[in-house]
């Protein structure tokens, strides 16, 4: 919510400065130019914002490349394998075969527009663009997942190893740093959370679930190649640990979880019996929990991507207006920009450690014990 | 809408390498570490323990030495005392003696000095006695040499013995 509030706040104090800093040069060209030319930069102004919001969209959602930078009409991109199953047999190929949305592959191109915007489609008997049966290709997401999760496991197990060389003896490099955190984990996520009885059977997995999404996260800020695109920006990752969580939540549920649930103890009968009220919504609960996981910490992750392309975008607005004012936004901009990356970094700690914690209340609460 | 969708493949890799991931790190990773953590952290609070134990028995340790320096101490003064004691005795036992022995030698040498002072005037009274009986019969002698003299004495003696 603070981050929200942050947000706003920069926002107002960012229009107050454009209004003050903008009113001479938009009053100066309006009476030196006709109307109409004044309205045909607008215009061009409007489609370049226009643009430049597709730019934004683009960096956010997944791509079947790594668009790294582009010189005059050149791009320069690392292509990735395209896997497809499609009418009874699996297709292969490069992305570089698409020479960037221009090209095709045995009929598979890239959608320009509509629902499949971005997406490998291909035209089928009636001439409508269909998307293929399974599409597993290994797209920026799926390689940069697969990068930062290399780095995870090499990370801990190398952490492993010194734990395992250095016994009983006091921490030391990468382990020293990573010390803290696992402490915190296990004793304020999983034993506060979860109860000193069965903290130890879920410790681990609260590990990898905090490093992993914190490891993400933190790699998401890093706005160069292979980085360039935040993993846990986007719903399936997040889901995917989100389902984890409701798996073991249910798997591990006792019988007082579930009495809890179907027959809510301290509630009066006429909310179970004979409409199941509170059933009904103790159930939507079950599945509302990880719901709400998977949007919180994408819809964290993906805002603040979002905000810092904003303001970066905002420079090249304004510099279509005039090329003074473009410079004099940047160093605006460029300090949002520092501010927002710092703003990200303290995100990407704190929603790594409100997702563990998250999922280990569920634990706890499956777990948990009746008190009477 | 498209960016808030799940794409499939995504999922779908997601799911393999989520689960990889779990189970690399759940399986090689994690366990030593939170043992290691354990184990140093038990090994901690056993020295922790170990130190309060050892600074414990020191100082029990410390106040038993105080306590046998104490009684050492005392004994040594006792010890003293009595070999002062003894010692005192010991001079005054011998100053004793040695007065006595004096006393004794003097004793006999005054009784010794006694007899020979009077065998001594034993012997003198007898030498006297015969100087005497020697220089009266000389004196005699010379006085008797005239009959008239000695009729005389004789005739004095009588008289003086009568008149007694």
């Amino acid at each position: 919510m603070a981050r929200q509030n942050l947000v706003n706040k920069s926002v107002v104090l960012l229009i107050i400065f454009f209004l003050s800093l903008s009113m001479p040069v938009f009053a100066a060209p309006q009476h030196a130019k006709q109307e109409s030319e004044f309205e045909k930069e607008q215009k061009e102004a409007e489609q370049e914002g226009f643009e430049l919001g597709k730019l934004i969209i683009e960096h956010i959602t997944d791509s079947y490349e790594y668009h790294i930078f582009q010189i005059g009409e050149h791009h320069f991109t690392v292509s990735l394998p395209v896997i497809l199953y499609d009418q009874g047999h699996w297709v292969t190929f490069w992305s570089s075969e698409f020479h960037h949305h221009h090209g095709e592959y045995k009929g598979y191109y890239i959608a320009e527009k509509g629902n499949n915007q971005g997406k490998i489609v291909r035209k089928n008997a009636e001439g409508v663009e269909v998307r293929p049966r399974l599409d597993i290709s290994i797209t920026r997401t799926v390689g940069t997942l697969m990068l930062n999760s290399l780095m995870v496991i090499f990370i801990f197990l190398w952490v492993a190893k010194t734990y395992r060389r250095r016994k009983e003896m006091a921490p030391k490099g990468f382990q020293s740093f990573m010390e803290p955190l696992i402490v915190f984990i296990r004793d304020d996520v999983a034993k506060a959370s979860i109860g000193k009885d069965h903290y130890e059977r879920f410790t681990p997995f609260l590990l990898t679930l905090f490093f992993f999404i914190f490891f993400n996260n933190l790699l998401g800020i890093i706005p160069f190649f292979p980085w360039s695109v935040g993993v846990t920006a986007n719903t399936a990752i997040t889901g995917v640990m989100a389902l984890a969580v409701f798996i073991i939540t249910t798997v591990n549920g006792n019988k007082h979880y579930w009495t809890d649930i179907f027959n809510t103890p301290g509630v009066p009968w006429w909310l179970k019996f004979p409409i199941p009220l509170m059933p009904i919504v103790e159930v939507m609960g079950l599945f509302i929990k990880p719901i709400v996981l998977m949007i919180r910490l994408f819809a964290n992750m993906i805002a603040g991507h979002t905000a810092i392309m904003g303001f970066v975008a905002l420079i090249f607005i304004f510099a279509k207006f005039s090329v003074g004012l473009g410079y004099g936004v940047s160093v605006v901009s460029v300090m949002f920009s520092i501010f927002l990356d710092m703003l990200e970094v303290l995100v990407a700690l704190i929603q790594a450690y409100v997702f563990t914690i998250l999922s280990a209340l569920y634990f706890g609460m499956a777990v948990e014990k009746p008190h009477h | 809408m498209s960016v808030l969708v799940p794409g499939f493949g995504v999922f779908f890799w997601m799911t393999i390498i989520f689960i990889l991931v779990v189970f690399i790190l759940g399986k090689f990773a994690w366990p030593p570490i939170l043992k290691g953590l354990k184990e140093r952290e038990d090994s901690i609070k056993e020295s922790l323990e170990a130190a309060k134990d050892a600074r414990d028995q020191m100082k029990q340790m410390q106040a038993e030495n105080e306590k046998l320096l104490q009684e050492a101490k005392e004994e040594r003064d006792a010890i003293l005392a009595e070999a002062r004691k003894i010692k005192d005795k010991i001079i005054d036992e011998a100053r004793m003696k040695a007065l006595q022995e004096a006393d004794s030698i003097v004793e006999s040498a005054r009784e010794q000095i006694n007899n020979e002072k009077r065998a001594a005037l034993i012997e003198m009274k007898n030498l006297v006695a015969d100087y005497s009986i020697q220089i009266a019969e000389k004196v005699l002698k010379e006085e008797l040499k005239e009959k008239q003299r000695q009729h005389d004495y004789v005739e004095k003696l009588i008289e003086e013995t009568n008149l007694n």
